[in-house]
This record gives C-alpha cells, structure tokens and sequence, in this order.
C-alpha cells in the first residue's frame, strides 16, 4: 500500500456536516453520486447545486460559480473519481487563482456508485501533490489522525478565509451508508439559487 | 477620394463588439488559430475573464456555473473540440441555462489535415443531436448581424446556440513557409 493510503479514515457523513456548519454565504456544488447525497444530508440549502451527471465537471462549474460571485465562498465537494475525470480543471484552476474557491474530494479511492471498484488514488496516485504542483495557494490531505474535530474546524475554516485556491483531500471510509436523495431537477436547483441570490442582493441593497 | 474596403479579418471585432453589448463577463477557449484575435480582445478586456482550459468539456462545465452564478459567459472552440464535450452537454439542458458556443471548423474546406475530416464533418450533427440550434457562417459580412442575433437568443431564452465559422471563411492553415 502506497504511503499516501495509511492512518485512520474519517467518516464521510460526519465530516461533510461537520464542513458545512453555519456556513453563512457558502455555496456547495456537490459532485454526482455518493457527496451529493453526503451534501443533503447534511440539510438541503437552496445554495446547494447538486450534480446528477456530468462527470468530471464539478470542480469547473464550481470555478465558473466563484468567478461569477467573487465575494462569496464556493466550495466543491465530490469524490475521487469525479476529480480523476476532470484532473485538467485543477489546472485550469490553478491558473485563475479564485481567491474563493475550494475543492474538497472525498477520497475512498473507488467508484462507490459501480461496486467499489479501485481508483488511482488506491494506486497512489496523489492528488494532494497535483493540486500543489498546479500551484493551489494551499493543499492538504485530512484523515482521522489526531485532533479529528480540531482539523476538521481548520477546513472550515479554510473554505471562507478567501485565501484560495484550496485543495482538500479527505481520506474517508469505504463504509455504505443510507442514501439520501435530494431533487434531481436542474431546473428547481437553477431557480431555488436564482432565488436565493436575488433574495440576498436584495436585502443588501435596502 | 475612394473608401478603402473594411478589411475581412475585422470579424472577430464583430463578434467581440456583441460580447460587449451583451454583457458576456467570462470567456473560455483552448488555444485556436481561427479564434487568436478574438481570445487576445477578450484577455485585454478587465472585464472579461479569459478562462484558458486544457479541454473544450472543461468550459462546458464552467459556462454552467457561470450562468448559475448570474453571469453570461461564451465558449470558444475549433470542431474538433466539440467531439471532447458530448455528455458535458448534458449539464446545459439539465440545468437549463444558456450557452453561447462559437466553433472555429476545420476539415470541411480545403483541409490539409485529413484526421481533421472525421470530426470536422460531423461536428454540426453532433451539437444538434446535443440539444443546440446550429447556424452557420459563410462570409465575414455575415458575422455581425448572425453572431448579434443568436447573442440575443441564447441569452433570451436560455437556450445552448453554436454559431459554426466555416473554414471558407476563416482561411486555410498555412503548413509550411511560403
């Protein structure tokens, strides 16, 4: 086993919600399958964008999102394979330097949504060092070392210092649990953050 | 005293001028030769961000959040990149946002590069069974008044629209020196 692979791994509910506790202006893009069930069940927010499909894009609509809101946290929260399909973008990311952008990737290096079958990074594929080496202003591994609840404030609040780009991989657990499904409408999604924009610009131009 | 005639490789001043008017805040493109002077007004405009991708999927992807983030933003590819987009796509329509996607072609006009030919001659096809309105461009003279209105129509309707640059238009790629 590849060194990057060894310690204790988190649980992946418990850390999602533990990211996204009075999360304020922070917006989630979810990546298909499993953190997008992970997001909602954390509580649905009309600022959550949940992907159904189009993998290897989540990190880039995560990129044009914090473009478009440049005083707003972005986070982009979606798993190893997701990531592994859209490695560009990390690139690509890198490049534009969105002070408010982070990518959390919660790694069980398989494709949980396909059997949990083995991804790179169970063959040591690091991507800690791939965001780094794009040139994210910060990138770091979590697992559930040490002070657990202590690191996983430190994220948090990484994801609304604005001192992105950030890169988080989250080692989590290969364990099954409950799916929890949010609204596979695009549409709703698309108009409940219309919606909720519209509603915050408002009530800060009164 | 004679008007000297408006030089043909104004368009992509065209297309620009319609980038402006209707707002467009972000612009994404993989380095293309047909489209060098379009990306270099958009890169010299503060209030565009030129957003340089390592595949044409990527910007797909980010044109999504841009729209869901309230910005208008326009993708710019040459055909064959069209052919790296395909389930990309899918986010347009899911969504239902706007996609504003100018497509440089190759492989339909005196095409050196037969490997070009495959993707080149499908490209139109493959954005329609993608759930885009295609329209294509013969002449420099029609730029401005094709790309103004389907400006408007991907904006107003939220709607995935390509515009297809013929390579006719664009000129053929110079292989070796003269």
């Amino acid at each position: 086993m590849s060194a990057i692979n060894e310690g204790p791994l988190l649980e992946r509910r418990g850390f999602v919600r533990a990211l996204l506790v009075d999360r304020g202006a922070l917006m989630v893009v979810s990546g298909l399958g499993s953190a997008t069930y992970d997001v909602a069940a954390a509580g649905d927010h009309p600022l959550n964008v949940y992907q159904w499909g189009g993998m290897g894009g989540t990190m880039m609509i995560g990129l044009g999102l914090a473009l478009a809101q440049p005083t707003r946290p972005v986070v982009v929260i979606t798993g190893d394979g997701d990531a592994l399909m859209g490695l560009g973008s990390l690139a690509t990311i890198a490049v534009q330097r969105p002070a408010n952008l982070s990518i959390v990737v919660l790694d069980n290096g398989r494709y949980g949504e396909t059997g949990m079958q083995a991804s790179h990074t169970s063959g040591g594929v690091d991507l800690v060092g791939v965001a780094a080496a794009c040139g994210f202003a910060e990138s770091r591994m979590i697992d559930a070392t040490g002070d657990v609840s202590g690191h996983m404030s430190a994220v948090r609040t990484l994801l609304h210092a604005g001192a992105g780009p950030v890169f988080v991989r989250a080692r989590i657990s290969c364990d099954e649990v409950p799916r929890v499904l949010p609204t596979r409408d695009g549409q709703a999604i698309r108009l409940g953050v219309e919606r909720a924009l519209r509603a915050e610009s408002d009530a800060s131009s009164r | 005293m004679t008007t000297p005639a408006r030089p043909t490789t104004s368009w992509p001043d065209d297309i620009f001028a319609h980038f402006k008017r209707v707002n467009i805040r972000q612009v994404a493109y993989v380095p293309d030769a047909g489209h060098t002077r379009l990306i270099e007004r958009c890169i010299a405009d503060a209030d565009i961000a030129d957003v340089v991708l390592t595949t044409e999927e990527e910007g797909v992807a980010l044109v999504t959040g841009a729209a869901l983030g309230g910005q208008r933003a326009a993708l710019l590819m040459q055909s064959s990149g069209v052919g790296n987009c395909v389930n990309m796509f899918s986010l347009l329509s899911g969504f239902g946002v706007p996609c504003l996607l100018l497509v440089t072609m190759r492989g339909e006009f005196g095409e050196f590069n037969p490997w070009q030919v495959p993707m080149g001659s499908t490209t139109e096809e493959t954005l329609r069974l993608s759930g885009f309105l295609t329209y294509r461009v013969e002449s420099a003279e029609e730029v401005d008044e094709i790309v103004g209105a389907r400006c408007d129509m991907a904006f107003n309707g939220s709607r995935p629209i390509a515009i297809l640059l013929s390579q006719r238009m664009i000129g053929r790629k110079q292989w070796v020196a003269k």
